[in-house]
């Protein structure tokens, strides 16, 4: 087997101690956010302070990665000071580049601080040569965040008609719907996913349990799944729940409770013209950062010397959850 | 701006003479003043109602209609890159862009902003403005609040700002097609099975209670917006452009009635009354304007 391009790998930290565990286990890059509204992971205990930014940088850098600050939420108008002066604290403490998703807040940075790198968001949900190359033009984005909406074959064909760098999902949670244009959590709770970086809030969900020990899974005043005994149940997020419908009983309408896994497509991606391959879950524990950033190191940095590596670690990880290779693998996905 | 009802486009899959008898009674009759047409959900659906265009043009231009044509609302596909390509990039209509990937093409032509696009702030209406929007369309989660901030500085940036006041709420869009994949099938094989349900296809949570809608990769309100309570408000505030999104049934008649209410002919009240007489069969919401859940009805 030749040689492929080795890509980046972009991991996630929620907090100060999970960057330096993703970093110690071989992340080239680690991407965080800021405590608040700012960035679409605004879950209660997660993110950064603007000190602990800056410590992270320091100590991802000493160590031979990089950061990068996701400001990638929309702010509502009356309110873009915060989003700004998260950019702003970004550039200051040294990030490496700003993943952005609002279209004003992507001018505001091209404007203010022209040799700063922008990164485009999955929430931009640009998902086609077209879109990216607009980006490209107005405000001379580096690299685009792909929705995870698109196969192989189509990212390769992207790949060799936009202007700037890929950086795709391969591993964790999966939405199904286009990022950045959701409103499902917020015709539910009331929290938007766009205006406050919110999706299914815990504060929201429910579970009871009936007499036949049947679990119920509600957010807000709407029942999103029922499981019986023994059945694994998931968090209850609006497209992962089950519904009936006139010909349809007790089906998973939008898609199954399942989790993101391309570890089989990693060649594939890499010979697609991927830089940089990320993994999802600022949301997870250490432990889990570290087995699968570790997992990953060892899988790309084999693959890209022409080696076959044992992928078995990689696919235990989600051993027990359903996982899927989404809409990369093929069309019929749709 | 003086105030004026606009017609969003036909979202579902009609059957294509049942499309162009709407639009011809439209033309014939209804009292708004743009009429937004095109496929916005699915690219394979568009050719279905080419055959009757140029008539359906045709006539609502004779009515006097302003015409803009809606682009696609998500590009993934290579279908859906040409079927976006054929819309944006003719200079024959006023676009309304849906998707990114339309700015693209219309490289600063005159244009209005469809509510798929996400304008949420001054910034961004800003860059909308200076890159040739003339209207823009709000998402429809947007509060009062912020309504009224970009409501401010619309004006002097020459942008009409445009709500949605009547109809099923678009939720979510996605790659995959929920129709298909409740029958059985995939995109590239669903044999247009959402022609069905002309009002899309009603999901109930597994106690039954109804809760969304799908049409194809669209995820939209199983309730039905209703902002007339809100209309003077919202103009008020700024919005001189308000959007009806058609259903299947009683669209004429809550046209008529939100009419009525925009020249003072009637009280909301009345307004209200008229349309959950004569208009589509589903229970009220507003929460998204006054920043509850959406589902909600505020009387």
């Amino acid at each position: 087997m030749t040689q492929l391009f080795k890509p980046e790998l972009v991991c996630p930290a929620g907090t100060p101690a999970g960057l330096r565990t993703a970093v110690d286990a071989g992340a080239d890059t680690v991407y965080c956010g800021f405590q608040g509204p700012t960035n679409a992971r605004n879950f209660p205990g997660l993110n950064l302070t603007i000190a602990e930014m800056a410590g992270a940088v320091t100590y991802a850098h000493d160590h031979g990665a990089k950061v990068l600050a996701a400001v990638n939420s929309f702010p509502t108008a009356g309110r873009t000071e915060i989003w700004k002066d998260a950019i702003d604290s970004a550039v200051s403490i040294g990030v490496d580049a700003v993943i952005i998703a609002d279209i004003g807040m992507a001018g505001y940075m091209s404007k203010t601080h022209p040799d700063e790198r922008i990164h485009l968001s999955v929430q931009a949900g640009a998902s086609s040569p077209e879109a990216v190359n607009f980006y490209c033009r107005k405000f001379d984005i580096k690299r685009v965040v792909l929705p995870r909406i698109l196969t192989v074959a189509e990212i390769k064909k992207l790949h060799d008609e936009i202007e700037c760098e890929i950086e795709a999902f391969v591993f964790g949670n999966i939405g199904m719907m286009a990022e950045g244009r959701c409103l499902l959590t917020n015709y539910v709770t009331g929290q938007s996913t766009n205006m406050d970086g919110v999706c299914s809030p815990a504060s929201h969900v429910r579970y009871e349990e009936d007499e036949d020990n049947n679990l119920k899974s509600s957010l807000g005043e709407f029942t999103i799944d029922c499981l019986s005994c023994g059945e694994h149940a998931g968090y209850p997020t609006i497209c992962k729940g089950r519904y009936n419908t006139s010909h349809k009983q007790e089906y998973y309408a939008f898609e199954e409770p399942v989790s993101l896994n391309l570890t089989r497509l990693l060649p594939d991606l890499m010979r697609a013209g991927v830089t940089a391959l990320k993994i999802e879950g600022r949301q997870r524990s250490r432990a889990y950062v570290k087995a699968v950033v570790s997992a990953f190191r060892q899988a790309v940095d084999e693959y890209s010397e022409g080696g076959e590596p044992d992928i078995s670690d990689l696919l235990a990880l989600t051993e027990g959850h359903r996982e899927t290779q989404g809409a990369f693998r093929s069309k019929a996905w749709r | 701006m003086t105030p004026q009802l606009t017609l969003g486009p036909v979202l579902y899959n009609w059957e294509p003479e049942t499309w162009r008898d709407f639009y011809f009674q439209v033309a014939d009759e209804a009292p708004v003043e743009t009429v937004f047409i095109g496929e916005v959900i699915c690219s394979k659906r568009a050719p279905l109602f080419d055959s009757f265009l140029e008539d359906v043009v045709t006539r609502l231009e004779k009515g006097g209609k302003r015409l803009v044509f809606s682009t696609l609302a998500e590009v993934t596909s290579n279908i859906d890159r040409r079927a976006m390509e054929r819309v944006a990039a003719s200079d024959e209509f006023f676009i309304e862009a849906n998707d990114t990937s339309a700015l693209w093409y219309l490289d600063g032509r005159p244009h209005a902003i469809g509510p798929y696009m996400n304008v949420y702030n001054e910034d961004s209406l800003e860059f909308f403005a200076g890159n040739g929007a003339r209207s823009i369309c709000l998402p429809p989660e947007m509060p009062a609040s912020g309504i009224a901030a970009l409501g401010k500085m619309a004006g002097s940036l020459g942008i009409e700002l445009e709500v949605q006041v009547y109809g099923r709420i678009p939720l979510a869009l996605s790659a995959r097609c929920y129709h298909a994949r409740a029958h059985d099938r995939t995109k590239d094989s669903c044999r247009f099975i959402c022609d069905r349900d002309p009002d899309g296809m009603v999901l109930n949570t597994l106690e039954g209670k109804p809760f969304l809608t799908i049409n194809g990769i669209q995820t939209q309100s199983h309730t039905c917006l209703n902002l007339a309570g809100e209309l003077d408000e919202l103009a008020a505030s700024g919005v001189s452009r308000f959007r009806i999104s058609p259903q299947s049934t009683g669209t004429m008649a809550v046209i008529e009635t939100f009419h009525a209410l925009l020249n003072k002919e009637i009280t909301w009240a009345e307004a209200s009354e008229s349309i959950q007489e004569r208009g589509f069969d589903a229970p009220f919401s507003n929460g998204f304007y006054h920043q509850q859940p959406g589902y909600e009805w505020r009387e």
